[in-house]
């Protein structure tokens, strides 16, 4: 489904993201792992459209979408959730997924009935939240919420978008060490019963190694493995690099 | 053909108080992320100031009249930042944008009737200091020694602005904040003080220009408003925050006006405004902007 | 919410007091008064029209007069040029399309740029609107403006007619079913999905971009329909002033417009228009004892955005909140 080749970031004479190759199948669950400062949310925001590569090239179902904007890449599929939790603040839980799925259902034109006379889209709203286990505080407004219910939150949008690929940036990174698994079997059932694939961020290697099918270890802008969490996690030289283990 | 030299030396004169405004808006919208719409007003402050003191006392000797005419405009206009930037600005620091817009708006208001409170509703003519600089030959042409002392504080002014910002340390502080607010809070920078001296300055540059245009044109109410709207077009078209970008933007609608005035006399605002728009079309961010 | 909960709230049947007050008006109030309110309700339809850009789209226009104005001029120079088609069936549909026209070509220009551009490049647009109208004058009628004759309503002429004779008759009504209209209307859209999406934009348009609302797309198409009410607003209050002049396109009546939905409160749906006939008295009565009208709204703006930014009918929105909550706690 996604297919990113020889993909290269410069910052000015800095080389972030070194010739990069690597491809995501539909239906899987990748998560993407290294050390702070190794690349990861730039390959993200590559991904996503929101900075531009200065070389290479990526393909997302057979179509060249490097130079394609972030709203084209949307509208092909591909959505993602922020790090730093970017929700609408003035609007209620419930309408902040509600927005996205006027978006992706094409309404957002309609301008004479009122929205909650779509009680489809509102059923299927509420739908969503009950999947990711917030639909009790539909009515509040994130400033309400907690961190890791705002995480949720997120990820519920992204995944409203209807998207075929998701690209997560820490799903529960601020969530309570006690929910997160929780969260993520959530979030990962959700995907699993939509068959979208997803490339996630992640720094728990638990959960790198519970729920998704394949990892890539990104370390000072490279790809240094990809493959199996169990038989990747093994490897001397990816031991180093996560955990600082040598020998 | 000499006619043309007319027509660059008045555009040059046009832009000489252009760039003393706009570089005021420009500090101001660099250093504070405001965007000041009083700014018109402090320049009709400045105007009327000098209008008032020449009227006064320009009998004696109208040119050191008139610089001290200046020096007052530069220093109420400049007060009256202050006051302004520390009364009604300041508690809007961490409101929205929009906010802000309104408080200087309002501020706008209430400066414009007190021009009015202050000065009456009539015409300020103070046409001496022009008229005892005399004028001399460009060919055939006579043209006024007056527009060329504008463009001499004009410059003076902006060399001042630069070494100001350049070396001394609250300049580079304040330049500190116009390219990165955040980094610069963290450095310990006090944001609020210089603040205060940026509305200052900016103030001030605005009441100078006013007061340069007095010698040729009557300081009359409403006078700020279309010098507001040209030195917001110089700010976008030559790019937020820069010295140069006011410089150029200032030169270049300077000279459009005059150039545009001989051919289409009556059009000015609209067609200066019509070519901002399809600059911006092509570079949004100005001709140097960030 | 189901319909009928919708409706039988207890604000539904004051607005229903509120309309039949309305509906018996011309009979309560002498003529002077009834122009007030008459030029209160165009002044309303252009707040309510302003509002959807600042309150649900979060752009704020220092120039909104230049629509309110088209829509005005449009009815002059029908007046001027077409007299032969001078009748309402036309001149509002037409006032319609000039205002569709101008605030497409404004807005574009405008919602290119970040929301502090906006607002200044309004500002300059209106005033290029105003040098036009000012020097144009052989067809505009220059800062003289244009007399506006009262037009054929509904098949029946009222030339000859008194100006006052025609706003206190058919004419009054015209204009309250247009305001209901339109408040009607805007109450649709501020809910709708596209109320919404606009919202959003307002919001965090990142994430609106993110979620696939093209922003500066919907900004523009907010432009348009906000352009489209003040344009209808300035028509109707054409006929009630009888004389259409540039000022309206000048930054003072700009900054009017501002002011007035800011007085009633921006927050509330029904706060402009409360701000706009607040206002229309607010003002009738300042001019009468001072000539210094600016400094008057200067400072009450000024206050308004320290104190009160809400507006009034925002603090009594707030207030209402607070003994709601107060008297629930009380009981429990």
């Amino acid at each position: 489904m996604l297919k990113v080749k020889r993909l290269v970031k410069d910052f000015g004479r800095a080389r972030i993201i070194n010739p990069t190759s690597f491809d995501v199948q539909k239906d899987e669950i990748v998560s993407l792992v290294g050390p702070n400062g190794a690349g990861k949310t730039t390959l993200v925001n590559l991904i996503s459209g929101h900075i531009k590569a200065t070389g290479g090239q990526i393909e997302f179902l057979g179509r060249d979408i490097t130079h394609a904007s972030p709203y084209r890449r949307i509208k092909m599929g591909i959505a993602r959730n922020f790090q730093i939790t970017n929700l609408f603040e003035d609007s209620s839980v419930l309408e902040n997924v509600r927005i996205c799925l006027f978006s992706v259902y094409g309404k957002i034109k309609k301008g004479i009935l009122p929205a909650d006379h779509y009680k489809a889209i509102t059923d299927e709203a509420i739908g969503i939240l009950d999947i990711f286990g917030i639909s009790e505080k539909k009515d509040l407004l994130p400033g309400n919420l907690s961190e890791g219910d705002k995480k949720v939150l997120d990820t519920a949008m992204a995944f409203a978008l209807r998207s075929k690929f998701l690209l997560l940036d820490e799903p529960t990174s601020g969530v309570a060490t006690g929910d997160k698994f929780k969260v993520m079997d959530t979030i990962i059932a959700a995907i699993k019963k939509e068959k979208m694939a997803c490339l996630i961020i992640e720094h728990d290697m638990d959960i790198v190694s519970d729920y998704t099918d394949r990892v890539l270890v990104l370390a000072e802008g490279s790809v240094i493995a990809d493959g199996n969490p169990k038989e990747i996690m093994e490897q001397k030289n990816v031991k180093e690099i996560l955990f600082g283990v040598k020998g | 053909m000499e006619i043309w030299i007319i027509y660059i030396l008045n555009g040059m004169y046009f832009a000489s108080f252009l760039f003393l405004t706009s570089l005021g808006l420009s500090i101001i919208l660099g250093v504070m992320g405001i965007l000041n719409l009083a700014h018109g007003s402090l320049f009709a402050i400045g105007a009327f100031m000098a209008a008032f003191i020449i009227g006064a006392l320009a009998e004696k000797a109208p040119v050191t009249i008139f610089v001290i005419g200046l020096l007052a405009a530069l220093g109420v206009a400049g007060l009256m930042g202050l006051l302004l930037e520390v009364s009604i600005i300041r508690p809007m620091y961490n409101r929205a944008l929009e906010y802000q817009l309104l408080i200087t708006f309002g501020a706008l208001l209430l400066i414009e009737d007190l021009i009015k409170m202050t000065w009456g509703g009539t015409a300020y003519y103070a046409s001496k200091p022009f008229e005892m600089m005399g004028t001399f030959a460009v060919g055939a042409n006579e043209y006024p020694f007056y527009f060329l002392f504008a463009i001499l504080i004009a410059v003076i002014a902006g060399i001042g602005v630069w070494l100001i910002m350049s070396k001394t340390k609250a300049g580079i502080m304040l330049r500190a904040i116009s390219m990165d607010r955040e980094m610069a809070t963290a450095m310990g920078i006090q944001i609020r003080r210089l603040n205060t001296m940026a509305f200052g300055i900016g103030a001030a540059l605005a009441g100078l220009a006013g007061a340069l245009v007095i010698p040729t044109t009557p300081a009359l109410l409403g006078i700020g408003m279309d010098p507001l709207i040209i030195a917001f077009i110089v700010v976008v078209l030559g790019g937020l925050g820069s010295l140069k970008g006011a410089l150029v933007g200032s030169v270049i609608v300077g000279e459009t006006r005059s150039i545009g005035i001989v051919l289409f006399p009556e059009i000015e605002l609209p067609l200066l405004f019509l070519i901002a728009v399809i600059i911006l079309v092509f570079r949004p961010q100005g001709l140097f902007g960030r | 919410m189901k319909f009928h909960e919708r409706v039988m709230r207890p604000k539904f049947f004051a607005y229903l007091g509120v309309f039949i007050l309305l509906l018996f008006l011309p009979l309560l109030l002498p003529i002077y008064q009834l122009m007030l309110i008459e030029s209160g309700l165009t002044f309303a339809i252009l707040s309510l029209g302003f509002n959807l850009l600042l309150r649900y789209t979060g752009l704020l226009s220092f120039g909104h007069g230049a629509l309110f104005a088209t829509g005005a001029y449009a009815v002059g120079m029908m007046g001027e040029y077409y007299p032969q088609l001078y009748r309402i069936e036309i001149l509002i549909p037409v006032a319609l399309i000039a205002s569709l026209v101008v605030s497409a070509i404004f807005g574009f220009i405008c919602v290119r740029h970040t929301r502090i551009f906006f607002s200044i490049l309004a500002l300059a647009v209106s005033m290029v609107m105003f040098a036009l109208l000012v020097k144009l004058y052989n067809l505009t009628g220059g800062s003289d403006g244009l007399h506006i004759d009262l037009p054929i309503m509904l098949g029946k002429s009222y030339e000859g007619m008194k100006r006052f004779e025609f706003l206190s008759g058919a004419f009054y009504y015209f204009l309250l079913l247009s305001f209901v209209g339109c408040a009607i209307l805007m109450f649709a859209i501020v809910n709708s999905p596209f109320g919404k999406a606009l919202q959003s934009i307002r919001d965090n348009e990142v994430r609106a971009e993110m979620i696939g609302i093209r922003v500066r797309r919907y900004r523009w198409y907010a432009f348009i329909i906000s352009g489209m009410f003040c344009g209808f607003g300035g028509a109707l209050w054409s006929f009630v002033n009888g004389h259409v002049t540039p000022e309206i396109s000048e930054w003072v009546f700009s900054g009017e417009i501002v002011y007035m939905t800011l007085l009633g409160g921006f927050m509330v749906f029904e706060g402009p228009i409360i701000g706009a006939i607040l206002f229309t008295y607010l003002k009738l009565y300042a001019v009468s004892i001072t000539q210094y009208w600016m400094f008057i709204i200067g400072a009450t703006l000024v206050v308004l955005v320290l104190l009160l930014p809400e507006g009034i009918a925002g603090g009594f929105a707030r207030l209402a909140k607070k003994i709601k909550s107060r008297s629930a706690a009380g009981v429990a």
